[in-house]
């Protein structure tokens, strides 16, 4: 008992004195953010009471808490949708719950973690989980993940686990259609000159890297039609990539292989995967010029091969292209296409320098951005002696690696100057000319494509230190004409056609104050009932981390996009409000 | 069982004890633009001020941010000797085009690539421009997030306040 007592007193002691300890050293940190809409009836842009009734309010939100204690972190994330159809998301993001949970242990040597993990293999071509809360989209993979660095320079990574796909449950039930395979991969990198102390400052710089990413699902034969077709349980995917700087170039590839991965995504085809991304850069002090390239042949990569939406991706597909910020061209974003695609794009960022003739005393900021994406060229092949095409079961087709197809996806040609003219007046002046192809990126079979002008330009006015007026104006000029004849059939095709007008007036108080209103006029549409106005105005208020911004009025279909992966939102009317914080 | 639990506190005690968590730096590698890995733990301005900022090249108030930022850099670094870690949140898609991107608009900031937003997570980035601003021992001192036109003013201020 007296031991015990001795014992006992002891951890008081001991715990007494490292408390203090124990608290300054934890540290507790955490964001949170919610996203909230109000809809109601709005007639002029084909808005009806039916369809708002009982889905006027929708809201979405997440709350994250991290502790951290030395190299041991932990945290978790809430998650809540109220969503409607109005939202735009795919319906599965509706629920609520602890979505992502992790513990993490990493001394910069050894790391481990278990849990919800995020991370990437390279450019993320066999592997990337990742999380988009503006898409809805999630694909953290829930298992263990496990780094070693053995010497400097040298980085290997392992995870293992099952991906999220929505709110369903992590548990196997291969009967479900909500079950999914499970991932494995390792990667390894190496950066010679930080390993090889004689090249820690040579002018050449190197980097090799390379991954094998493999899925499991049961194996199991599906129908199509009358053919019974054997579903590999294992595909495995690799991929090789290097990094080579000289001076002021830097070359780097990625290329990437997977094996036969019959899904309904490629119509169940047995042809292996492919992809090369490749970029070549310059760049000095005031000059910076890339030219980059890209194949993609038959690259969707899920982890379940019946998935039929954004989802569930294991690898990713990087879109070579520039992205569009401004209200009207952002209409036209690209959405990268798995199955195959060959890009290329070319970028220039120029600064005439300061206290010349055209730099003026802050020098001239000049941009010029050329990019294009076709269609890879696909040959049919002979199945059973007969010539066929993607045919489920088959190995689909062949490609020419060199050859590049027909069809053009997308072509952007852009140029911007921007141009601080002295203390008070500031001009940015940019022009677009975008080709977008509507039959394949928003799948509208028959739909005419865009080939248009853009003009746009922005002036701010400084009152003083830290009052701004800031206006835009921007012309969108389409192919797509008022007198155009309309195919009845499909009138939702022409919803965001014809010429465009918008603009935006905004004064700000720095830091914590915005005020703005905008309207973006369809008045060259070829259906006369689409000529709408959409006019919106927001207000804001910023202390210091934390932002929350209200906003009302109508809102015009459009594709949200980040990295390629895009999400269509509908036309709407109404009031949102967005809070952030972070603690 | 419970020794296990009063193990278990104990370790977790001296784990703590032993932990050197002296500054808000988490522990998370990211590459420079020279493709070498920098531990965000290591981040230091010879104790001095340092700021970080969080950005994509998609973002157009952070382009502007970093472009007031770099207007008025030389007269700051003059007066307080403070730094700039600017942390790209890209992707993949736009790894190859930063340096070219960055030297093309002269920016003089020491640049960081945070690709599948690691960092940016660690430190509860939700959406950029998120601008922090460090003590000489790695400390927050002051964030904001979003940039208004005169916005860097403000950041300037709660610089001298802690500038020696």
């Amino acid at each position: 008992m007296k031991k015990l007592l001795i014992f006992l007193t002891l951890i008081i002691v001991g715990i007494t004195a490292n408390a203090q300890d124990f608290l300054t050293k934890s540290k507790v940190s955490g964001s949170f953010q919610m996203d909230g809409n109000y809809y109601w009836e709005d007639q002029g842009i084909g808005i009806t009471s039916e369809e708002i009734n009982g889905n006027q309010f929708g809201a979405y939100g997440f709350g994250k808490l991290q502790y951290q204690l030395g190299n041991f972190t932990a945290g978790m994330r809430f998650e809540a949708y109220q969503i409607t159809p109005m939202s735009g998301f795919d319906m599965r993001v509706e629920g609520m719950g602890v979505a992502n949970f992790f513990a993490t242990y990493d001394d910069g040597t050894i790391g481990v973690t278990v849990g919800d993990i995020y991370d990437q293999f390279g450019n993320g071509l066999v592997f990337r989980s990742y999380e988009e809360w503006t898409l809805g989209f999630d694909n953290a993979l829930r298992g263990i993940r496990a780094v070693f660095r053995p010497w400097n320079g040298v980085t290997l990574k392992g995870v293992y686990g099952k991906q999220r796909f929505y709110w369903a449950s992590y548990s196997d039930n291969d009967y479900s259609a909500d079950d999914r395979g499970y991932v494995r991969g390792i990667d390894g990198e190496w950066d010679l000159n930080q390993s090889i102390s004689s090249l820690n400052d040579s002018k050449l710089r190197a980097t090799l890297g390379g991954s094998f990413v493999s899925k499991f699902e049961t194996g199991q034969s599906i129908y199509v039609g009358n053919d019974e077709l054997i579903m590999p349980r294992n595909v495995a995917s690799y991929a090789g990539r290097f990094n080579l700087g000289y001076g002021r170039f830097t070359l780097s590839t990625e290329y990437a292989r997977k094996i036969n991965d019959p899904s309904y995504f490629n119509n169940y085809i047995y042809r292996e995967g492919q992809e090369l991304l490749a970029s070549l850069s310059y760049s000095q002090r005031g000059l910076g010029v890339v030219m980059q390239v890209k194949r993609v042949d038959n690259m969707s990569f899920k982890s379940s091969r019946y998935a039929t939406q954004n989802d569930l991706d294991i690898g990713f597909i990087p879109p070579l292209n520039y992205t569009h910020t401004h209200s009207l061209p952002s209409m036209f974003s690209y959405a990268t296409q798995p199955l195959g695609e060959m890009g290329m794009q070319f970028q220039v960022n120029y600064t005439i320098p300061k206290n010349t003739a055209l730099g003026g005393k802050y020098g001239t900021k000049l941009a010029f951005n050329f990019s294009q994406v076709n269609d890879i060229k696909r040959d049919s092949i002979m199945v059973d002696g007969v010539q066929t095409i993607n045919q489920p079961g088959t190995l689909g087709y062949s490609s020419d690696f060199f050859a590049i197809g027909d069809r053009m996806f997308y072509r952007d040609m852009n140029f911007e100057i921007e141009k601080k003219i002295n203390a008070k007046w500031h001009l940015t002046l940019m022009y677009i000319n975008l080709y977008y192809d509507m039959e394949t990126i928003e799948n509208h079979p028959g739909s005419k494509a865009v080939n248009a002008n853009f003009a746009f330009g922005e002036v701010i006015y400084k009152i003083n230190r830290k009052h701004s007026i800031r206006m835009e104006l921007q012309h969108m000029w389409d192919n797509v004409g008022p007198n155009e004849t309309i195919d009845i059939e499909h009138s939702d095709y022409y919803k965001k056609r014809g010429n465009w007008f918008a603009f935006l007036l905004e004064y700000t108080i720095a830091p914590k104050w915005f005020v703005s209103v905008a309207d973006k006029y369809n008045y060259g549409n070829p259906l006369a009932d689409n000529r709408d106005h959409y006019v919106t105005g927001s207000f804001g208020y910023i202390k210091d981390q934390t932002r929350i911004a209200i906003s009302g009025g109508r809102q015009s279909e459009g594709l949200i996009c980040v990295g390629g992966v895009c999400r269509a939102v509908p036309a709407s009317s109404g009031l949102s409000l967005t809070i952030t914080t972070s603690f | 069982m419970k020794k296990l639990i009063a193990l278990l506190l104990f370790g977790f005690m001296f784990f703590g004890m032993s932990a050197q968590n002296k500054s808000d730096l988490p522990n998370v590698t990211l590459k420079d633009l020279n493709g070498k890995s920098v531990n965000i733990a290591d981040l230091n301005n010879g104790g001095k001020p340092f700021v970080m900022t969080f950005w994509a090249t998609w973002c157009a108030p952070c382009v502007k941010e970093h472009n007031a930022l770099t207007d008025v850099y030389d007269d700051w670094v003059d007066e307080t000797g403070v730094k700039i870690f600017s942390v790209s949140i890209d992707d993949a898609r736009a790894t190859a085009k930063i340096k070219p991107f960055v030297d093309g608009k002269g920016w003089p900031f020491e640049i960081l690539l945070d690709v599948n937003k690691d960092l940016a997570r660690a430190m509860n980035v939700s959406n950029p421009p998120h601008t922090f601003l460090f003590d000489g021992n790695g400390k927050i001192v002051w964030q904001h997030t979003g940039y208004l036109d005169g916005g860097e003013e403000d950041l300037y201020q709660e610089i001298l306040k802690i500038a020696k």
